[in-house]
């Protein structure tokens, strides 16, 4: 009764790397001014927001859902914050708390509705994906609001290393990064989560609440949407209520991109760093050549299929 | 010839009455584990063999009658209370987390927390001890898995219930429950988890075994309960009755009173 200490070739954690360098690789073939100190770090400006988007989004992939609604969460609680310090002159913390408030109240209800109603993650999150947008929409009036206070954009805000700018912001998203890749591997909640998306009937048999697990979840992927919004508005300096349109999709392709399996229990957090990289190294190498949006969003959509068509196929290897 | 009927009861039913709408499932079924043995529960289907193990393992809290377990009544609302009692279940759809280490399966929504603050706050995993004691539950067990930090799913299927049984095992105060351990086995993987199971019982703890597979009841059990019609129809001696006998009994073609005497345990 001995076995092979043979272990598969961990393609799920190096995979991204790869995809990561082949890309950044074309790039600087195809344009001379991709690899630069100062586009690099733009790159990385760009990423932050989908990057923070995609840890709440990784927290729920790897419990087997999915959370449509991520970009729109966030554009509400973006909306929230700035109007409520706008429009009621709400001291700049307060209404960022509000923000972050509304965000984690849409998590808890799409995991509540999940755990308590039984109902399809897609489904649910396709359902207040629209509703997040709607109210974005009339609260907002569609407006962008403007003249916000100087807290508000404080993460914005870049220093310099050497050359290269770095955005408060993008420290911020590598700091949750760090701060999920700890929880989810050195604490026993962390672990939870991994067997509660590995086999949730193992996990509840083994005295794990899975529900409480999965709306824990839930709202916690809600602070990181509503943590989002705040470097949304400190990045662009407005509340945008149609931010969040190519974040939403750009999310859940970091997070695949990144090695996360969609059928859950599998995946490393900082793989959707890489993931989130890539999307925005993507976005940005395409603005260079000069490629229209419309043509990323095509390419966007490609690559998540080719990346959820990978996860199939080395599942089916695993077996 | 009665096989260690004078060792004392460890968990004892009486009377157990167990009704879904109209049908009786339980009809004043008992039930008697004594320390130290493996014994088997077999019966048709319908007899009420899956019904008597989920009262006895928390799963379904039955209608009347009494449970004890080393003399005293318990009471079942769930899994989880029979399981903080010392009743550890495995069941026979390999319950086992596969993407994640055998480590990590072993101490599944039991791990060990570091010391002090650390762990009661942080809920920061112990992993260096967890692994070390991963290691030598498994040596106790003589279960030859070389590397507690492999993922469960490269194993085969008789090693990863292997894995469930040693952490049945490991946890179990009082008594483990098996629940078809070798149904979705080949015949060398199945006698791999038998001889496993016979380990558990000579390391002190009780073994309930419920199988569809009379070899194997032979091969293990020191007494085998006979369900029927929701009634304990007999408990007999593996040793002196025949495989065909008890099939008679379990099929209703014979009644207890039709044994020889010493084919009883």
């Amino acid at each position: 009764m001995s076995t092979s200490n043979k272990r598969p070739i961990p393609w799920g954690a190096l995979g991204p790397w790869i995809a990561l360098a082949v890309t950044c690789l074309f790039f600087t073939v195809q344009t001379e001014r991709f690899l630069s100190g100062t586009n690099l770090s733009l790159v990385l400006q760009q990423v932050m927001v989908v990057g923070v988007l995609a840890i709440g989004q990784s927290l729920i992939i790897l419990t087997a859902g999915i959370d449509l609604s991520c970009g729109m969460v966030m554009a509400l609680s973006g909306v929230v914050m700035t109007k409520f310090a706008i429009d009621f002159g709400m001291n700049p913390y307060l209404a960022t708390a509000c923000g972050l408030g509304v965000a984690v109240g849409f998590g808890l209800l799409n995991g509540l509705l999940v755990t308590r109603m039984k109902l399809p993650p897609f489904i649910v999150t396709l359902g207040t994906l629209n509703i997040a947008f709607a109210v974005t929409q009339i609260y907002s009036e569609s407006q962008t609001i403007t003249d916000l206070p100087e807290a508000m954009t404080t993460l914005g805000n870049t220093f310099n290393i050497g050359s290269t700018e770095v955005s408060l912001g993008t420290v911020t998203m590598l700091l949750l990064y760090l701060l999920a890749w700890f929880v989810l591997r050195e604490t026993s909640p962390g672990r939870h989560l991994y067997a509660v998306g590995n086999n949730p009937e193992a996990a509840r048999l083994t005295g794990i609440s899975v529900d409480r697990v999965l709306i824990t979840v839930y709202a916690m992927a809600g602070l990181f949407y509503g943590i989002a919004a705040m470097l949304s508005v400190a990045r662009t300096g407005v509340g945008d209520p149609n931010a969040g349109q190519t974040e939403n999709l750009d999310a859940i392709t970091a997070v695949v991109l990144g090695g996360t399996s969609l059928f859950g229990g599998r995946g490393l957090i900082l793989g959707s760093l890489v993931g989130a990289v890539i999307v925005g190294v993507f976005r940005n190498g395409l603005t260079l050549m000069g490629v229209a949006s419309v043509y990323q969003t095509l390419i966007t959509g490609i690559l998540v299929i080719l990346a959820v068509a990978a996860d199939q196929m080395s599942r089916k290897g695993a077996r | 010839m009665k096989p260690n009927t004078s060792q004392p009861l460890v968990m004892q039913a009486k009377g157990i009455v167990k009704r879904y709408g109209q049908v009786t499932a339980l009809d004043g079924t008992d039930f008697e584990l004594r320390a130290g043995e493996i014994l088997a529960v077999i019966g048709d289907n319908g007899a009420g063999k899956s019904s008597l193990i989920k009262a006895l393992s928390g799963a379904t809290v039955p209608d009347e009658g009494e449970l004890l377990l080393d003399g005293k009544p318990v009471h079942f609302k769930s899994p989880i209370d029979a399981r903080k009692a010392g009743i550890e279940t495995v069941y026979q759809d390999l319950a086992v987390a596969p993407a994640m280490s055998i480590a990590e399966n072993l101490f599944l929504g039991r791990e060990l927390l570091k010391p002090g603050l650390m762990g009661q706050w942080l809920k920061l995993l112990d992993k260096k001890e967890m692994l070390k004691q991963a290691i030598s539950r498994m040596n106790d067990l003589k279960v030859g898995i070389r590397s507690m930090t492999q993922a469960v799913e490269t194993l085969s299927g008789g090693q990863r219930q292997c894995v469930a049984v040693a952490r049945a095992a490991a946890f179990a105060q009082h008594v483990v429950i098996m629940d078809e351990p070798t149904a979705a086995l080949g015949v060398k993987e199945g006698n791999m988890v038998l001889e496993l199971i016979r380990r558990v019982r000579d390391k002190g703890l009780p073994v309930i075994l419920i199988s569809h597979n009379m070899p194997h009841v032979f091969e293990v059990a020191d007494r085998i309960h006979i369900q029927r019609l929701g009634r304990r129809a007999a408990v007999v001696n593996p040793k002196t009755i025949s495989m065909s006998d008890t099939v008679a009994v379990m099929t209703g073609a014979k009644t207890v009173d039709e044994l020889p005497l010493e084919a009883l345990a």
